[in-house]
């Protein structure tokens, strides 16, 4: 049940995109089309909750003084890996997200759920705080991604739903990003306050 | 001619936040006042083209000696972490003025991405060192206007009314849409360039 | 503590020596089936094609030769980026397929050159054939529709095509980038305007200092629309004096 509740704080309460604004760098980078977002997502996801399992099985035998540089250690040699097995097995979905797959060493989600969770609870919590907190993010980017295909070139998950014609190319483009984004979190507030 | 195109190109046609969109963090949670935006701007110039400089010798004289490839991102996020613990332990003695200017940036700037990212760009394009650090400069020159003409806006931004729901980082990402569909007027730029330099 | 963070490091090392030797074989594995996969599809094959022999005449340009035909990687410089393309050519010298490698185009814009110029597209160029009118989009008075709103990315495609044409021909007359002295011999031989460290002939001219056809000029000088298709150059210059 408690595990239950630090899962939900993740998607909804403690959202990373739409609440705490962390890790934006890849929320605009990668979501040009709601697959590319999802699978930025769930590549996210899946560091975050070897990350945290790590660290809250080490976290007692680190000293505090070198604390934050073997977490980075920990989180850069996870990333490592998902970059070696991504490029061995889905070589084009590598291709696709490119320099933000070794860029999520330094997302803020992943050295702050890791600061502000992992170091604190046991592991079997902080594997819960990793799947709430990267289902978070990862339905936040699909949302966005979703969007802004939607808008931008009229499919969704790659299913046509009107001509391309009519698409608003910019929110494909990098403006788009940003001002997707910007409406989507007024739309969230409204809806949190509600 | 060449270095003079990759400044331009850096700073204009593939700025670092609005068409790569490396950095965000920091564009967004540092750019409310432009003393600051300019003071994070600096701090960024600074470490940036020296941690390129110091992965550039890392790659090639430690991973590629000894093939050692995979171990790249380890290697180049630990670099960046301790330099920037070094920069500040020897600003503080050195130039105490300096520190208190970029001094408070400094521990944000190890989880700027654009750091890490520049540090990757330049090894993956295949540059040499010097065309590295011309790069990696004028990035973080293009990283330094972004903010601070972001934070001029915003604080113009606080002083007008702004419906209630679009207040804060609503607003302020649709001002960055703006800005980012300004600088996509510079797209193509380049290739002009290129050609009247005749490169 | 220093310690404790030289086991970590150590740990982590060993753990990503051991996946890194995992993953090398499928990283390999994966690189050759993408590229056995386009020259597949642009070759038309119905079987995975065989590379008998490969000629890499620059950093960006290479001829595979394969039992099913030759495809020849080309690169130039398009509105983002290199735009590298991959080109199958019959053995008559049309193209059969093409298929874009890397870009750097925009998203939605420039992007569209993958669709574009295949069969059935709007710019469709497959059957086409580059010796008889080198491919330029129709701004530019060729007969290939540009991309909607995307003319430099176009153009640059087309180059890139035309580019992997003339290593095509290359490769197929004597081999480009056979010894020197030889290259430089045919250099001379090139009329006009050519250039080239490997003695291939830029613009119009063949090696053997004839122009393609159509391209001629009464000065011996390759001009493209100068004649009506004779042939040789000869014959181009009796009909240009004649005319003058």
């Amino acid at each position: 049940m408690n595990n239950l509740k630090v899962l939900l704080n993740g998607i909804v309460k403690e959202n990373p995109t739409f609440v705490l604004l962390l890790g934006m760098c890849p929320t605009l980078g990668t979501t040009s089309s709601a697959i590319n977002g999802m699978s930025m997502g769930l590549a996210t996801m899946a560091v975050l909750i070897c990350s945290n399992f790590v660290i809250s099985c080490i976290k007692s035998l680190v000293p505090d003084m070198v604390r934050i540089p073997s977490y980075i250690v920990v989180i850069a040699s996870l990333v490592t890996i998902l970059q070696m097995v991504m490029q061995a097995y889905v070589p084009d979905l590598y291709a696709t997200l490119g320099l933000f797959i070794p860029l999520i060493v330094v997302n803020c989600i992943i050295l702050g759920r890791a600061e502000a969770f992992a170091a604190k609870n046991g592991p079997v919590p902080s594997i819960f705080d990793g799947i709430g907190i990267g289902l978070g993010f990862t339905i936040a980017l699909t949302l966005l991604g979703g969007v802004r295909e939607l808008l931008g070139t009229g499919k969704l998950f790659n299913v046509t739903l009107y001509s391309e014609d009519y698409g608003m190319l910019l929110f494909v483009l990098a403006p788009g990003a940003f001002i997707a984004l910007g409406y989507l979190i007024a739309i969230v507030n409204k809806l949190r306050k509600a | 001619m060449e270095y003079v195109l990759i400044f331009i190109t850096a700073i204009f046609v593939n700025n670092v936040v609005f068409s790569q969109f490396l950095g965000i963090c920091p564009f967004l949670g540092v750019s409310k006042k432009v003393e600051t935006a300019t003071g994070m701007g600096a701090a960024v110039a600074f470490v940036l083209t020296l941690a390129t400089i110091v992965t550039y010798v890392i790659q090639k004289f430690v991973l590629d000696a000894f093939n050692l490839g995979y171990l790249q991102t380890i290697a180049f996020i630990l670099v960046i972490a301790a330099l920037v613990q070094l920069v500040e332990i020897i600003l503080k003695k050195v130039s105490p003025a300096l520190y208190q200017a970029l001094g408070v940036f400094l521990p944000l700037i190890t989880t700027n991405c654009c750091i890490l990212g520049v540090a990757i760009l330049v090894i993956q394009k295949d540059y040499d060192l010097l065309t590295g650090v011309v790069y990696a400069f004028s990035t973080a020159l293009g990283f330094a206007l972004a903010l601070i003409l972001f934070a001029g806006i915003r604080e113009q931004l606080s002083l007008v009314k702004v419906p209630k729901g679009m207040e804060g980082m609503s607003i302020a990402l649709v001002t960055a849409g703006l800005l980012a569909m300004a600088f996509m007027g510079f797209s193509g730029v380049d290739k002009g360039l290129a050609a009247a330099f005749g490169l | 503590m220093v310690i404790v963070l030289t086991v970590i490091s150590v740990i982590a090392g060993g753990v990503l020596a051991y996946v890194n030797k995992i993953t090398a074989g499928p990283i390999e594995q994966i690189k050759a089936e993408t590229l056995n996969n386009a020259l597949k599809s642009v070759l038309n094959a119905e079987q995975m094609p065989t590379v008998t022999a490969t000629d890499t005449i620059d950093e960006w340009t290479i001829v595979y030769s394969t039992d099913n035909g030759t495809a020849v990687q080309a690169a130039t410089d398009g509105f983002g980026g290199k735009l590298k393309v991959l080109v199958g050519f019959t053995a008559d010298g049309a193209i059969s397929g093409y298929s874009v490698l890397e870009h750097a185009e925009t998203p939605g814009l420039g992007a569209k050159a993958g669709e574009w110029f295949q069969e059935g597209g709007k710019g469709c160029i497959v059957g086409k054939k580059p010796a008889e009118k080198e491919l330029t989009v129709s701004k530019d008075g060729g007969d290939v529709d540009a991309i909607t709103a995307s003319t430099i990315t176009s153009r640059a495609f087309l180059q890139a095509v035309n580019k992997a044409y003339k290593a095509y021909t290359g490769a197929s007359i004597d081999g480009v980038g056979s010894a020197t002295p030889q290259a430089a011999a045919e250099q001379k031989k090139c009329c006009g305007k050519c250039q080239g460290e490997s003695g291939e002939c830029k613009g119009d001219c063949q090696h053997d200092g004839t122009c393609k056809e159509g391209t001629c000029k009464g000065d011996g000088a390759c001009r493209k629309e100068a004649c009506g298709g004779e042939g040789s150059s000869e014959a181009c210059a009796r009909q240009a004096n004649l005319n003058d």
